[in-house]
């Protein structure tokens, strides 16, 4: 398989109350074998996924918040954030994690691959993908 | 035109395994290729072969059984959704001590690679879900 495709994961509900953001991650990390093109999009309720400080001690619900920040690991190159989303719900890019990304090849670091995006972005991005796999 | 199609939901409680089959049907009819359709979350319901639905209402689990039949689909469940779900078939049975199994026939437990790799080969990813 040589082909190389734009990946781009969807995330559209909170990380909570059903289970399609934990198994939409596990699709990610399974995917990083495959060395595409990965991106990951958070709208909707989907940007809960991306808000620090979440607590799942008095839930009985395995904290999976850890996982999202190892992604740029796992070849993941962007995560975009609907701005729309993030303010219909009184969020700020402040109350987001941060996520680093570093290519052990060539030593390039980037700081942060959690970028707010805007809605023609969005759609941009969509548009330009491959293949999208929406959760 | 190569397609891969994925399932999301469980059969009867939702429309998703109802238009998937309905797409993956006229898209064989149609000439189209289906590289594999592919079951995750609740969708891997979708395999037991215990489902006994009343007589006048469709079977869900046995009509992808067939169009599986007629058109040599490979009708992959998700290992680690199975697994969750209770889908289980005679290697998962072995492994993890269960007494018994369920899946449905022409239905396969596998990985999400084979997702992944379905999305790879193919020339358009179909979800159906909610």
């Amino acid at each position: 398989m040589s082909e190389v495709k734009n990946f781009m994961y969807l995330n559209r509900r909170a990380p909570y109350g059903t289970i399609y953001a934990w198994e939409s991650l596990e699709v990610v990390l399974i995917g990083a074998a495959f060395d595409q093109k990965v991106s990951l999009m958070f709208v909707d309720d989907g940007v809960y996924q991306l808000v620090k400080g979440s607590d799942t001690s008095t839930s009985d619900m395995k904290n999976f918040m850890p996982t999202y920040r190892t992604l740029g690991d796992y070849g993941v190159r962007h995560m975009y954030v609907d701005q729309a989303s993030l303010a219909a719900r009184g969020l700020t890019a402040d109350d987001l994690i941060q996520v680093e990304w570093e290519d052990w090849e060539t030593e390039e670091e980037i700081d942060n691959i959690v970028e707010v995006v805007d809605a023609d972005s969005v759609a941009k991005l969509m548009s330009e993908s491959d293949v999208v796999f929406s959760f | 035109m190569k397609l891969a199609i994925q399932v999301n939901e469980g059969p009867y409680q939702h429309q998703a395994s109802d238009s998937a089959y309905h797409f993956t049907k006229a898209a064989l009819e149609k000439g189209h290729e289906v590289f594999r359709v592919f079951f995750y979350h609740d969708g891997v319901l979708n395999s037991t072969r215990l489902t006994t639905p009343p007589q006048d209402d469709r079977h869900i689990v046995n009509r992808w059984t067939e169009l599986a039949e007629q058109h040599d689909l490979d009708l992959v469940v998700c290992v680690a959704a199975a697994q969750r779900r209770g889908i289980v078939d005679d290697g998962e049975a072995e492994r993890n001590g269960k007494d018994a199994t369920n899946i449905a026939p022409k239905f396969r437990i596998s990985g999400l690679g084979q997702l992944v790799e379905a999305a790879i080969q193919s020339d358009r990813l179909v979800v159906f879900g909610d």
